[in-house]
């Protein structure tokens, strides 16, 4: 075991890891803030993960390093500082920049359509499924398949 | 003879929604503004070169202005200059400048190499402001009317054809009333 390891370890992966790990510190832009409640500073980091940045629209808060991204971030901060609920900062948001810098949007009736598509297409692919799976077992076996045997 | 067509009707049917997905996709990262048709938010802000001297939302309202959001280091602001600077000048519309996220040495003098068609720039170190504004990227323009609503938004650099389109009847339609 330690042996596969050692070897996963040396060559093309352990440069591949290596190129991850500098990109995954490159990535994480934040500031130094200082969070005296734990708690505090995990529903911050979940804030920021769940909120888009709109001038990079494919990366959320926590990630980008955009000065808008570094303004909101630190606007988040100091909300969270002065008590506000998680509900009460993403109104905030939306309520200046739209549904879009939420990368959950809320369950509402024009994201109705977003929210049960997949469960729709699971549903018609099971019945797709289904039907097929019935038809062919009324369907004589193939006979190459009995010759097999 | 339907389940035979099924599958072909669905590649039809992703296909229309992918060709739709691209249409759009150039326009979609020019987001809507929920803003529009609401009151502009407060704020207080210095005026840009006189730290002093601050102007608040209610000083503004009572005649239909445009709000322009420029930086000295936007480079679209720059091919937007001379739009704003023809609309200022043609008398119809006040352009009030919002200096967004700029250091006042380098916006002065971005004034003054290419000329001040603003009755009136305001200072928005922080971009605390915007925020509220829902600003994302310079350049961004707000007509905001005599009641201080927001009406219209133009995100990107204004062109002669959305003054002539969409920012003057809508100006129309506010002096009728």
């Amino acid at each position: 075991m330690s042996s596969q390891l050692s070897r996963l370890l040396t060559g093309p992966a352990a440069a591949l890891a290596a190129f991850c790990l500098a990109f995954s510190l490159i990535a994480t832009a934040a500031e130094p803030l200082e969070f005296n409640d734990p708690a505090m500073e995990v529903r911050y980091q979940k804030l920021t993960e769940e909120l888009r940045c709109l001038v990079c629209q494919n990366q959320n808060l926590a990630d980008s390093d955009a000065p808008l991204a570094q303004d909101l971030r630190q606007e988040i901060f100091e909300m969270l500082q002065a008590g506000r609920t998680d509900a009460e900062i993403k109104t905030f948001l939306v309520d200046r920049y739209g549904d879009f810098v939420l990368y959950r949007p809320a369950f509402e009736g024009n994201t109705l359509f977003l929210w049960l598509l997949p469960s729709l297409l699971l549903v018609i692919g099971l019945i797709v499924l289904i039907v097929n799976v019935r038809r062919r077992s009324r369907l004589p076996a193939p006979a190459e398949e009995e010759s097999r045997d | 003879m339907i389940a035979r067509l099924l599958p072909f009707l669905l590649f039809l049917a992703l296909g229309a929604l992918l060709a739709v997905g691209l249409t759009i996709a150039d326009r979609k990262t020019e987001l809507p503004s929920p803003l529009i048709g609401k009151p502009m938010p407060e704020f207080s802000l210095p005026v840009l070169g006189q730290p002093d001297v601050i102007v608040t939302r209610a000083e503004l309202v009572g005649q239909p202005f445009l709000l322009n959001v420029w930086a000295s280091w936007c480079v679209t602001c720059r091919v937007e200059h001379p739009v704003i600077e023809a609309l200022a000048q043609s008398g119809q519309l006040p352009v009030i400048g919002l200096n967004y996220r700029d250091e006042e040495g380098d916006a002065l003098a971005w004034l003054e190499h290419f000329g001040n068609p603003y009755s009136l720039t305001l200072a928005d170190t922080s971009g605390r402001t915007a925020i509220d504004f829902g600003v994302y990227a310079a350049p961004e323009s707000f007509l905001v009317d005599s009641r201080g609503q927001i009406v219209f938004k133009q995100i990107g650099a204004l062109t002669p054809e959305v003054i002539e389109k969409e920012i003057l009847p809508l100006l129309a339609t506010e002096s009728q009333r």
